[in-house]
């Protein structure tokens, strides 16, 4: 065998490591866009504590703020996971992926435990009148969740995880700021880590 | 020097047995479909491939059904592993020999 055929095949060997175990095909603009809705719904929170009698507010009047925020949460995580989805598939279709396969169950599953137990805790938190620990729980549970999945997709995934826990961290020790920090967290941070990835693996 | 080719492995001089140790060295399990979409093989050259590495008892084989549908996973044995190492060294030996 000659040399070069050597490298080459001890080359692909490594990709093959590589691409095998991590899910890669999450993509980068869905990141920008999924930043783009927590900022308006962080928005949305400002304007609803800041301004109380708001179209909004009247139009929603008999709900309490908390009930209007965990609407709003909710519907800002449904069309994130959506987007992510969607755009995913896309992406896996171009690079030839299935969308369902063993490292995006593997993906999923890591992600899923700290996600539910975090959802879990800031319903319990929210019934019980702790508002002012939900943002950096959300944000602290989902920086674990990005932790514990990373190593089944891009290495950046682990950085953005381990910023959003310090965010967290510092939410729940300054809770008057925690709409702003969560903000920065889900909005202002996906869109940097979303641009990160795009520029890197995509164009 | 005399080139020592003891760890040299003539089940890995088939790439796409090859290509399997890879992928089950860095992944605890792989199921067919899985392996059929990363290496880009076709079936019957997989099969024929995960069979030989499964007589050599470099892989072992767990059938089971998800929704009535066979879900065949592979896994390494540690004597797969070891050998799939040894392969490795014996390369890079090779490479090491043609520099000097």
């Amino acid at each position: 065998m000659e040399q070069k055929d050597l490298f080459k095949e001890l080359g692909e060997i490594r990709l093959l490591m590589e691409k095998s175990s991590k899910f890669v095909s999450i993509s980068g603009l869905s990141g920008v866009l999924i930043g783009c809705y927590a900022l308006l719904g962080t928005l949305f929170g400002y304007y609803t504590i800041a301004i109380p009698d708001t179209a909004i507010n009247r139009f929603a009047s008999g709900l309490a703020i908390p009930t209007l925020f965990l609407i709003v949460a909710i519907l800002i995580l449904t069309l994130s996971l959506l987007t992510g989805w969607l755009m995913a598939r896309k992406k896996a279709k171009k690079n030839k992926q299935s969308i369902w396969n063993i490292t995006s169950k593997s993906l999923l599953f890591a992600v899923s435990i700290p996600l539910i137990t975090g959802g879990v805790l800031a319903l319990v938190l929210l019934s019980q009148g702790y508002y002012h620990l939900i943002a950096g729980i959300l944000l602290i549970f989902y920086g674990l969740a990005l932790a514990a999945g990373s190593i089944y997709t891009f290495t950046e995934v682990k950085w953005l995880g381990i910023l959003e826990i310090c965010l967290g961290l510092m939410a729940v020790c300054l809770p008057d700021h925690g709409l702003m920090l969560w903000g920065l967290g889900f909005g202002v941070l996906h869109i940097i880590y979303g641009f990160i990835v795009y520029k890197k693996y995509e164009s | 020097m005399k080139l020592d080719l003891s760890l040299y492995d003539k089940i890995f001089e088939n790439r796409v047995r090859l290509q399997i140790m890879s992928v089950l060295a860095v992944n605890e399990e792989y199921d067919f479909n899985s392996f059929k979409e990363v290496l880009e093989v076709t079936d019957g050259n997989l099969a024929s491939n995960l069979k030989t590495l499964e007589k050599e008892e470099y892989i072992v084989v767990e059938k089971s059904f998800v929704d009535r549908k066979s879900n065949t996973k592979y896994k390494r044995t540690t004597k797969g592993l070891k050998a799939f190492e040894n392969h490795l060294i014996a390369l890079e030996n090779l490479i090491k020999q043609q520099y000097k």
